[in-house]
C-alpha cells in the first residue's frame, strides 16, 4: 500500500466518544488538560460533547458530569490552533443546542444519523450551513448497509449542504475492504468539493488498519482516540494511527513524540481502567452492536444477573440501532423473566 | 346525528385517522385533503367514498359550508400547520392538530380530555405520537408523588415514520417534552425520538424513566401505572406494559410497547394508532358537546385565528 505523500486530518474523539469511556464523567479542568494538550501535540480538530452529542446528558445514556455549554466554554477558548467540534443525534439534539455549541465557539457540527435515516438531519444540517460551519454528516453503523444504499443516504446529507460526509464503523465490525467499499464509492461520486471521512472503533482490532483501508480510498479526515478512548474497545488508536502514518509518509501535522506523550501522562491516567478488548467489546465487533451499547450492558448484568454477552448478541440479533440503550435493560428483564 | 369530518393530510396518519372515523359513533368523515394527486392515502380515501382534494386546504374551503364540515383533523406537518388552521377557523371549523405544531392546547385523552370540556376551545393539539404513548404513565407517576424529571424514549420503525415527521424531527422532541412537563406532571422533561429500519419492522417501543423526588412509593406507583394502563387500553387496546415498573433509586422505569390495529399500515405501527385514536376520541368529546349545545363554533378572525 504506498500512501506515500497523502495529506488527512485527524480528529480526536477522545473527549465525546471518549466520554463513554468515564460515563460521561470528566471533570472540566480534566478536559482542558487532555485538549490543550492535543492542542500542543498538533491535532488539528478536536471533539467535545457528550458521548451521545449535544443533548445526550439523560436517565438513557448517562448525565453528563457537566452540560455541554460548560464543556465547550471550558475548552474553545484555551486551544491555540485546533478547531473544536460538536456531535449532535437529531432525535435527541435539536437546533436549539446547535445554536448553543456555536455560541460557544464551535467551528464544525458533525450531524449523526443511522445509516438509513439521512432525512432526519436536514434541519440541523442546513442550519450548519447557514451558519457557515463546518458541516459534517456522519452515517452510523455503515455496515448495516451496502456501500450503493449508504451513497444513496450520504447524497441526501450533500443535498441539505454538508461539505464532509463520514462512513461511521459504530459497531468496529467492518473489515478493511468494507471499509474501501465504502468510501470508495462516497469518493468517486462526490469528486473534490466533498471530503470523506471515517470513523472506526477497535473492537476486533482493525481501527488503524481500517483507517489506512479508508485513506487509500480517499478519505482525508480520520477519527480516533489516544489510551484506548471511545466507546466499546475504544476508537482506532490516535497515537498509534499518527505512528505508522509518519512510517508510510501520510502528513498528518501531529507530532508522534508528543501525541504519544499526551496518550501515556495525560489521557491513561484519566481512565478508571486500561482498554483491552474484552469478551462484550469483542462481540460488539463480532455481531455488529453499537459500541455505546457495552457500559450499560455490563451494568444490566450487575443488576440483573443476565449475561451481557448475550444481551449484546441479543441486541444485535433484534437490529438495535445507535440511540437504542434503554432496550438494554428490557432485554435484560426479558431475558430474566424467560429465564425462570 | 354525526358530525362531518374533514382530514387535511393524506400520510400515514391522515390514511390510519380515516379508518378510526369511518367507526365512530358520532363522527363522518367526508373529505379527504391531500397535495399528491397520486397518494395511496386520496386513493384509498376515494375507494372509501369520501370526496377528495389534492389541491390542500384550499381546495376544501369552498365546500365548507355546503357540507357542514365542523370538525377538521390536521395530519400535515408543523410548518404548514399554522396557517391551515387559520384558513380553517375564518369557516368556524373547530381543529384537530395531530402535528407537533402546538398552537392549541395539549390534549392526552385519559390525563386531560375532561379538561377541555366547556372551554370553548377551536384548536387543541394531539402532542405526538411519542407523547401520547407515554405521558399518561408519567402521569400515573406524578399524580403519586412529585416527579422531578421525567424522560421519554420512543422507538417507532423506519416504514411508520413519513416525511413530515422527518422535516419535523426537532419539533418532535420540543413538543413532547413541554407536554411531560405540562400533561405529565414532571418538573422538567425530556423526550428522545428513534427510527429503527430493522425488517421486519420492529413495534413501537416506548421507555418512561421518572426521577421522583423522595423515595419512589413502589406499590402506589405500580397501582396507579396498571389503572392508567386499562384507560388507555380502552381506546388502544395493543398497548402494553412489556416491563416495569423497574425501581432503582428514586428512578421509575417503565417499558411499553404499542402494537396497532393494521387499520393503515400493519400491527407494528402502533405510534399512528395511538395518534389517530386519541385524537378521535378527543374529537369524538367535542361532537358531544357540539350537538347538546354546550360548545357554539365561531368564525375567528386573522387576529384570534389561533
Amino acid at each position: 500500500m504506498d500512501l506515500k505523500g497523502k495529506t488527512i486530518r485527524l480528529h480526536d474523539m477522545s473527549l465525546r466518544d471518549g466520554m463513554h469511556s468515564v460515563s460521561h464523567q470528566f471533570g472540566l479542568d480534566e478536559m482542558v488538560r487532555l485538549a490543550t494538550a492535543l492542542d500542543s501535540a498538533g491535532v488539528p480538530l478536536i471533539e467535545v460533547t457528550h458521548g451521545d452529542g449535544l443533548g445526550g446528558s439523560s436517565v438513557n445514556y448517562g448525565f453528563g458530569k457537566h452540560t455541554d455549554e460548560d464543556y465547550l466554554k471550558a475548552v474553545v477558548p484555551q486551544m491555540k490552533q485546533a478547531k473544536i467540534s460538536a456531535l449532535l443525534l437529531p432525535g435527541l439534539g435539536t437546533v436549539r443546542d446547535l445554536l448553543s455549541a456555536v455560541d460557544c465557539g464551535i467551528s464544525t457540527i458533525r450531524v449523526a444519523t443511522h445509516c438509513t435515516e439521512a432525512d432526519v438531519s436536514e434541519q440541523h444540517i442546513k442550519k450548519g450551513r447557514e451558519l457557515g460551519l463546518d458541516t459534517v454528516g456522519f452515517l452510523m453503523m455503515a455496515h448495516m448497509i451496502e456501500p450503493e444504499a449508504l451513497l444513496e443516504q450520504a447524497k441526501k446529507m450533500v443535498g441539505y449542504g454538508a461539505n464532509c460526509i463520514y462512513a461511521t464503523d459504530s459497531a468496529g465490525y467492518l473489515l478493511p475492504d468494507g471499509v474501501k467499499d465504502r468510501v470508495g464509492i462516497l469518493r468517486d461520486a462526490f469528486g473534490d468539493e466533498i471530503e470523506i471521512g471515517f470513523h472506526g472503533h477497535h473492537n476486533l482490532a482493525m481501527g488503524v488498519a481500517n483507517s489506512l483501508a479508508a485513506v487509500e480510498a480517499g478519505a482525508t479526515r480520520i477519527d480516533g482516540s489516544v489510551a484506548g478512548f471511545g466507546a466499546g474497545a475504544g476508537n482506532t488508536p490516535l497515537e498509534v494511527f499518527a505512528a505508522v502514518c509518519d512510517r508510510m509518509g501520510i502528513n498528518t501535522g501531529v507530532s508522534v513524540d508528543k501525541i504519544m506523550d499526551v496518550a501515556e501522562d495525560i489521557a491513561l491516567p484519566l481512565m478508571p481502567q486500561p482498554t483491552r478488548i474484552d469478551r462484550d467489546s469483542l462481540t460488539l465487533g463480532y455481531a455488529g452492536v453499537y459500541s455505546s451499547f457495552l457500559l450499560h450492558a455490563k451494568r444490566a448484568e450487575a443488576k440483573h444477573g443476565v449475561s451481557s454477552r448475550a444481551i449484546l448478541m441479543e441486541l444485535g440479533r433484534m437490529g438495535a440501532v445507535g440511540g437504542q440503550e434503554d432496550m438494554i435493560e428490557d432485554v435484560a428483564l426479558e431475558m430474566k423473566k424467560n429465564r425462570v | 346525528m354525526a358530525i362531518n369530518c374533514a382530514m387535511i393530510g393524506s400520510g400515514n396518519i391522515g390514511t390510519d385517522l380515516m379508518a378510526k372515523l369511518q367507526r365512530s359513533y358520532n363522527l363522518n368523515p367526508v373529505w379527504m385533503i391531500g397535495i399528491d394527486p397520486d397518494s395511496d392515502g386520496l386513493a384509498k380515501a376515494r375507494e372509501a367514498g369520501l370526496k377528495t382534494t389534492h389541491e390542500g386546504v384550499e381546495g376544501l374551503l369552498p365546500h365548507i359550508e355546503e357540507d357542514n364540515i365542523q370538525i377538521a383533523f390536521d395530519a400535515t406537518s408543523a410548518y404548514v400547520h399554522a396557517e391551515n388552521n387559520r384558513k380553517l377557523q375564518e369557516k368556524g371549523v373547530l381543529v384537530i392538530d395531530l402535528t407537533p405544531a402546538a398552537i392549541g392546547p395539549f390534549c392526552v385523552p385519559p390525563v386531560n380530555l375532561k379538561d377541555h370540556v366547556g372551554e370553548q376551545e377551536m384548536n387543541v393539539n394531539m402532542v405526538t405520537c411519542g407523547g401520547q404513548a407515554t405521558i399518561p404513565m408519567v402521569a400515573a407517576v406524578s399524580r403519586v408523588q412529585p416527579v422531578e424529571y421525567g424522560e421519554i424514549i420512543a422507538t417507532i420503525s423506519s416504514k411508520s415514520a413519513g416525511p413530515g415527521t422527518r422535516k419535523n424531527i426537532d419539533e418532535f422532541t420540543f413538543t413532547t417534552s413541554a407536554a411531560v412537563e405540562q400533561v405529565g406532571g414532571a418538573k422538567k422533561g425530556k423526550a428522545i425520538i428513534i427510527l429503527n429500519p430493522a425488517e421486519p419492522p420492529l413495534m413501537m417501543r416506548d421507555t418512561v424513566h421518572c426521577l421522583t423526588e423522595t423515595e419512589p412509593d413502589k406499590e402506589a406507583i405500580t397501582q396507579s401505572v396498571h389503572e392508567m394502563l386499562k384507560e388507555v387500553q380502552k381506546y388502544v387496546p395493543g398497548y402494553k406494559l412489556k416491563n416495569g415498573p423497574v425501581f432503582d433509586g428514586n428512578r421509575v422505569s417503565l417499558f411499553m410497547e404499542v402494537e396497532g390495529l393494521g387499520d393503515y399500515l400493519p400491527k407494528y405501527a402502533g405510534n399512528l394508532d395511538i395518534m389517530t385514536a386519541a385524537a378521535t376520541r378527543t374529537a369524538e368529546m367535542f361532537a358531544e358537546e357540539i350537538e347538546n349545545g354546550t360548545l357554539t363554533l365561531k368564525k375567528l378572525n386573522r387576529q384570534e385565528g389561533v
